[in-house]
C-alpha cells in the first residue's frame, strides 16, 4: 500500500498554501497531493475570466508540473478521495486503492449547492466552480440570447456581467431583498443593481424560483408570483456547500456543523487530521462561533496554518479567526468590503454618499475599533483595512482623519507599524 | 535563494517634498501625477511622514492569495513581478497586501506596484534628501553563503558572544590554504584548538603562548615559503595577549614585516580567565581586578590604543573594524589579506563581550553599534600609500553616556568619570583627525 508522511486532497489555494508550508519546515518528508480536478491547480476565483474568454483555460494555472517535481510532491490529478478509515490512517479512493498517511489535509474545498426545486433534475443548467465548467458556459454564453441566473451572490453577478456583455438578455433571479446580499448593504446594492439595469439586465429580488421544465429554448422558469421566465442558458449560483461526502464510515467521526470543525491550529476532531478552506468551519473573528468564511484569503491562511501544524514547525501562530472581505469588479466599477456587515451593539456607523460621482462609503466602529468598511466606486486597500481590524488598531485619535480619508489614513497607520 | 536589494526609507530625513513620487509617476506612465506612483508618501512633518511601497516580500502574501497565477517573485532579482496579461483585476492581491505595497491605480483600473527599476530605483534617485535609499541586503551572506565553513559545527561561545560570527567569516574569507594561530584567550577557548584530539577548525591551527604568537606564526610561513607553497598565515589573539605581554614579539614581528595577518578581537580585557583587566580596558569599566566599591570605581587608566601604536611600526595595512560593521570589515579583510602576501597586515576588531561587560545577550550588535556611534572606537584603515582615513566617519556623534548605560560595567560611573570619557572621546577623535589630516596633506 502507498504511504506518504503528508497526504493533502485539493489542489486550490488551502492546498498549495499548506504545501509552502510543509516544504518550509520540511524538505524531504515525503508529500503527496491529490485532487479529484482533472487539471493543473488553479483557482475557482479565476473562472469568471474564463467564461468570459479573458483568461484562456490553459493560463490560469497556480503550480506546473516542474514545480511539484521541484519540491518533491507526488501530484495524483483526477483521483478523488472516496473514504476515510482513520483508525488506521488511511485514505481510500474512488478507484478503491489506499494510501496510508501520518498527516491529512482535507482542503477539498466547497461544490455549487443545488436547490432541491421541483423539475430541477429534467431541465439542463450550468454551474460555475470548476475549469470545464468554465469552459462549457464559456462556449455555451456565445449562442445565447435569452439567459437566467439564479442567485445574485458574486458568482451570479460575475457571470451574469460576462452573459451581458456577450449579448444576451440576461434575467438574474434572487430570492433575498437585494442582490449580493451578505456581501454588500442595501445601498452598495442598489448602485451595484443601477449598473447592472444600466447595461439592460432585469433584476427580480424577492423573487424565489418554485418550478422548472423543459422548454423548446431550454427551460422555463415558474416563479413564485406565477410569472414565468424562458430561457435558453440556465445557471444555478445559489450557493455552495462544502465537499464532505468522504466522511462516511469511519470517517463520520469528524465533527461537523456547516462544514468540517477545526481548531486555530486547522486540526479536526480525529487525530492526524487537519481541514481547511472552503470545506472548514473556524473560528470567527467577531465571536468565539466557528463560521464558514468561504473567501480565498481565508483559505489560504488556514492552508498555511494547517501545514504548518502539519509539519511541526514552532512558528506556527493561532488563527485569529475569519473576516469576511470582498473585492467585486463589475462594469468597470469596484465594490469593496471588509469585515462585518452587521453593526456590533454599541457600534457605530458612518456613511458618506456622493451621488453624482457614486462614491459610496460606509465606515463601523466599535468602541474605537474598525469592525468593517465598505467602499463602492471609493478605493481602499483592504489588506491595510484588514489588518486594522485583526489588530484592533485604536482608531478613536484619528477618527476624523480616518472618516476623510481612509486610504491614506490607514495607509500611514500601518506604516507606522512597520518600523 | 540569496537575499535582495531593497529600497529602504528613513522617515527621519523625510521633508514630504514627494519628488520620489514625481519620478516614479514620470517613470512608470510618463506623467508627473502623483497619485499614480507606485511609491506614496503619507503622514505629515509634525507626525513623521509613512511610507507605502512594495517590500518585495520574502513570502509574499499578494502572490498566494492571487487566483490568476498573475504574480511571482523573480527567484534572481527578488522582485514581485505582475503580469499585466495574466491579471483579472479582481483587487484580491491588494487584501494581501498589509502595507497598500500593491494597489489600485485608478487612471487604469488595474493595480500597479514596484518593480524596482530594474535595479535602479527612480525613486531612490529623486530623493533630495538621502531619505530612500537602496539598500544591498545581504552582500555578504550572498557571496559568502556558499564558501566552505572551516570552523567545526557548534563552538562553546558564551550566549550572545559575536566572535563565532568573526571566526566563521574569517576563516572562510581567507580560505582552506591557511594556518591558523590561536593564542590563549576565547577563541581557543570557544573551540578552535578542539576537543578531544580533533581540531576544533578544518585547517591547521596551533595553539602558541600568549608572548610567541606573532614570531612562531612568522617562522611557520617562512618555512611555507621556502618550500614554494603560498598560504596565508593568519592569528587571531585576543586584546590582552596582544598588547601586554605577547607585545614585545607583536612588536617585532611589524617591525620585521613578516608576511602575516595578525586579527586583534577586543574586548577589552581578559575575558576567558575571569574578566580581568588589560591595558585595552577603558578607563572607568569594572573588571575583576578594577573593582567597584568604595575605594575603587573601576580602572583609573586609559586604556591603550594598539591599533595606532602598530600603523607606528608603518605597517603594510592596519585597519579597525567592528562586527556591527560587516561590510567594512569585509573591506578591510580583503585588504589586509592581500597586505599579508607583501608584509605584516594588522586588523584590529572591536568585540563586545556579553559576559564580561555586563549586557543582554541579544544586545551585542547594539552595542558594538553604539561604540561607534559615539566615536568611542572609531573606524578607519591606514596603509603605507594611502595614510590614515576613516571609513565610517560619524559626523553626529551620539553623546558617550549612550554607549556607557548599553551596559552594565559602567554602570556605577560618577558624573566626573563619564565626564573624563567623554572628553577621551574628543580628544583621541581629534588625535586620529589629525593623523588622517597628515596622510591627506
Ligand atoms: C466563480 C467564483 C468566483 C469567486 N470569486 C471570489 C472572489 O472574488 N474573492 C474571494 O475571496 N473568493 C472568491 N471565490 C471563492 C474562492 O474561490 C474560494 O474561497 C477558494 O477557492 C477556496 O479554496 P479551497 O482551497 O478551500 O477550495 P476549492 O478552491 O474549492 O478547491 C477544492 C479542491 O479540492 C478538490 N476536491 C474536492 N473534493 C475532492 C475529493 N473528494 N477528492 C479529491 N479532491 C477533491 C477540488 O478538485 C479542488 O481542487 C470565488 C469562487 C467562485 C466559484
Amino acid at each position: 500500500m502507498e504511504q506518504t508522511k503528508y497526504l493533502v486532497v485539493g489542489s486550490s489555494h488551502a492546498a498549495l498554501e499548506a504545501l509552502t508550508a510543509i516544504r518550509m519546515h520540511d524538505p524531504d518528508g515525503s508529500l503527496t497531493l491529490l485532487t479529484r480536478d482533472p487539471h493543473l491547480p488553479y483557482s475557482p476565483t479565476v473562472l469568471p475570466y474564463v467564461v468570459s474568454g479573458r483568461s484562456a483555460p490553459d493560463n490560469v494555472f497556480l503550480r506546473d508540473e516542474s514545480f511539484f517535481a521541484a519540491q518533491k510532491i507526488s501530484l495524483k490529478r483526477g483521483k478523488a478521495l472516496k473514504a476515510l478509515h482513520s483508525s488506521r490512517n488511511t485514505a481510500e479512493l474512488a478507484d478503491g486503492s489506499e494510501i496510508t498517511y501520518e498527516k491529512l489535509l482535507l482542503a477539498t474545498g466547497a461544490s455549487p449547492a443545488i436547490p432541491p426545486i421541483p423539475g430541477i433534475d429534467q431541465v439542463s443548467y450550468h454551474v460555475l466552480r470548476t475549469l470545464d465548467d468554465a469552459t462549457q458556459l464559456h462556449a455555451a454564453m456565445k449562442a445565447s440570447k435569452q439567459a437566467v441566473v439564479m442567485g445574485a451572490g458574486l458568482v451570479g453577478m460575475h457571470a451574469a456581467e460576462n452573459l451581458v456583455k456577450a449579448g444576451a438578455k440576461v434575467t438574474i433571479v434572487e430570492m433575498a431583498k437585494q442582490l449580493t446580499d451578505g456581501y454588500f448593504d442595501a445601498t452598495a446594492a442598489a448602485l451595484i443593481e443601477q449598473a447592472f439595469t444600466d447595461n439592460g439586465a432585469t433584476i427580480l429580488t424577492g423573487s424565489r424560483v418554485v418550478k422548472l421544465a423543459p422548454s423548446a429554448v431550454g427551460a422555463t422558469i415558474t416563479l413564485e408570483s406565477g410569472a414565468t421566465l424562458e430561457a435558453d442558458l440556465l445557471l444555478v449560483a445559489t450557493g455552495v456547500k462544502p465537499n464532505i461526502d468522504f466522511l462516511v464510515g469511519e470517517g463520520a467521526a469528524v465533527e461537523r456543523d456547516k462544514g468540517i470543525l477545526v481548531s486555530e491550529r486547522m486540526q479536526t476532531s480525529v487525530p492526524n487530521v487537519y481541514a481547511a478552506g472552503d470545506c472548514a468551519q473556524a473560528k470567527s473573528f467577531y465571536s468565539d462561533t466557528k463560521v464558514m468564511n468561504a473567501i480565498l484569503p481565508d483559505a489560504a491562511e488556514q492552508g498555511r496554518i494547517a501545514g504548518m501544524a502539519m509539519a511541526g514547525d514552532p512558528g506556527i501562530k493561532d488563527y485569529p479567526g475569519g473576516i469576511p472581505v470582498n473585492t467585486y469588479h463589475f462594469f468597470g466599477r469596484h465594490a469593496i468590503s471588509v469585515g462585518l456587515s452587521k453593526v456590533p451593539e454599541g457600534g457605530e456607523v458612518v456613511t458618506r454618499f456622493d451621488e453624482a460621482s457614486g462614491r459610496y462609503l460606509k465606515v463601523i466602529f466599535h468602541e474605537g475599533r474598525l469592525t468593517g468598511i465598505y467602499g463602492v466606486n471609493e478605493f481602499f486597500d483592504a489588506g491595510v483595512m484588514s489588518q486594522l481590524i485583526l489588530r484592533r488598531i485604536d482608531l478613536a485619535p484619528l477618527r476624523e482623519r480616518f472618516l476623510a480619508e481612509p486610504m491614506k489614513t490607514g495607509r500611514e497607520i500601518m506604516s507606522r507599524t512597520w518600523r | 535563494m540569496g537575499a535582495y536589494n531593497t529600497i529602504a526609507f528613513d522617515a527621519a530625513k523625510c521633508d514630504g517634498c514627494g519628488d520620489c513620487m514625481t519620478a516614479c509617476a514620470e517613470t512608470k506612465v510618463g506623467a508627473g501625477d502623483s497619485a499614480r506612483s507606485r511609491i506614496q508618501i503619507g503622514g505629515d512633518a509634525a507626525n513623521g511622514f509613512e511610507l507605502a511601497l512594495c517590500r518585495q516580500c520574502g513570502d509574499p502574501k499578494c502572490v498566494s492569495v492571487c487566483p490568476a497565477g498573475a504574480l511571482g517573485k523573480d527567484a534572481a532579482s527578488g522582485v514581485i513581478a505582475w503580469d499585466a496579461s495574466k491579471c483579472v483585476d479582481c483587487l484580491l492581491c491588494t487584501v494581501g497586501c498589509a502595507y497598500a505595497g500593491i494597489a489600485l491605480d485608478e487612471a487604469t483600473g488595474r493595480v500597479a506596484k514596484c518593480d524596482m527599476c530594474e535595479g535602479n530605483p527612480a525613486c531612490v534617485t529623486a530623493c533630495p534628501h538621502d531619505a530612500l535609499k537602496l539598500v544591498t541586503t545581504s552582500r555578504i551572506y550572498n557571496e559568502v553563503g556558499n564558501w566552505e565553513d572551516l570552523f567545526a559545527p557548534g563552538l562553546a561561545g558564551c550566549q550572545g558572544c559575536n566572535t563565532e560570527l568573526l571566526m566563521r567569516h574569517t576563516l572562510r574569507r581567507v580560505g582552506p590554504d591557511t594556518v591558523l594561530a590561536t593564542p590563549p584567550g576565547c577563541v581557543p577557548g570557544m573551540g578552535s584548538v578542539g576537543f578531544n584530539g580533533t581540531t576544533g577548525t578544518k585547517v591547521p591551527v596551533f595553539h602558541p603562548l600568549l608572548t610567541n604568537t606573532a614570531p612562531m606564526l612568522a617562522g611557520v610561513k617562512r618555512h611555507y615559503k621556502r618550500i614554494g607553497r603560498e598560504i596565508t598565515a593568519l592569528a587571531i589573539a585576543g586584546d590582552g595577549g596582544a598588547s601586554d605581554v605577547g607585545f614585545q614579539s607583536l612588536s617585532g614581528a611589524a617591525e620585521r614585516n613578516e608576511q602575516i595577518l595578525f586579527m586583534v578581537v577586543d574586548n577589552e580585557g581578559y575575558m576567558n580567565t575571569g574578566m580581568q583587566r588589560s591595558s585595552c580596558t577603558p578607563y572607568g569599566a569594572w573588571t575583576s581586578t578594577t573593582p567597584v566599591g568604595e575605594a575603587t570605581h573601576g580602572k583609573t587608566q586609559d586604556a591603550k590604543n594598539l591599533p595606532l601604536i602598530m600603523v607606528n611600526h608603518r605597517c603594510e595595512y592596519v585597519a579597525t573594524a567592528s562586527t556591527a560593521y560587516m561590510e567594512d570589515f569585509y573591506d578591510k579583510l580583503d585588504k589586509a589579506i592581500a597586505a599579508s602576501k607583501r608584509g605584516f597586515a594588522y586588523l584590529h576588531v572591536y568585540s563586545p563581550c556579553t559576559t564580561g561587560w555586563r549586557f543582554p545577550t541579544d544586545q551585542n550588535m547594539e552595542v558594538a553599534r553604539k561604540a561607534v556611534e559615539t566615536n568611542f572606537v572609531m573606524l578607519w584603515e591606514y596603509s603605507r600609500a594611502g595614510g590614515l582615513h576613516f571609513t565610517r566617519p560619524v559626523d553626529d556623534p551620539l553623546p558617550v553616556t549612550e554607549y556607557l548605560k548599553a551596559m552594565g560595567r559602567f554602570r556605577h560611573l560618577s558624573d566626573d568619570q563619564i565626564s573624563h570619557i567623554q572628553s577621551k572621546v574628543v580628544e583621541n577623535l581629534g588625535f586620529v583627525k589629525q593623523l588622517a589630516h597628515v596622510a591627506k596633506a
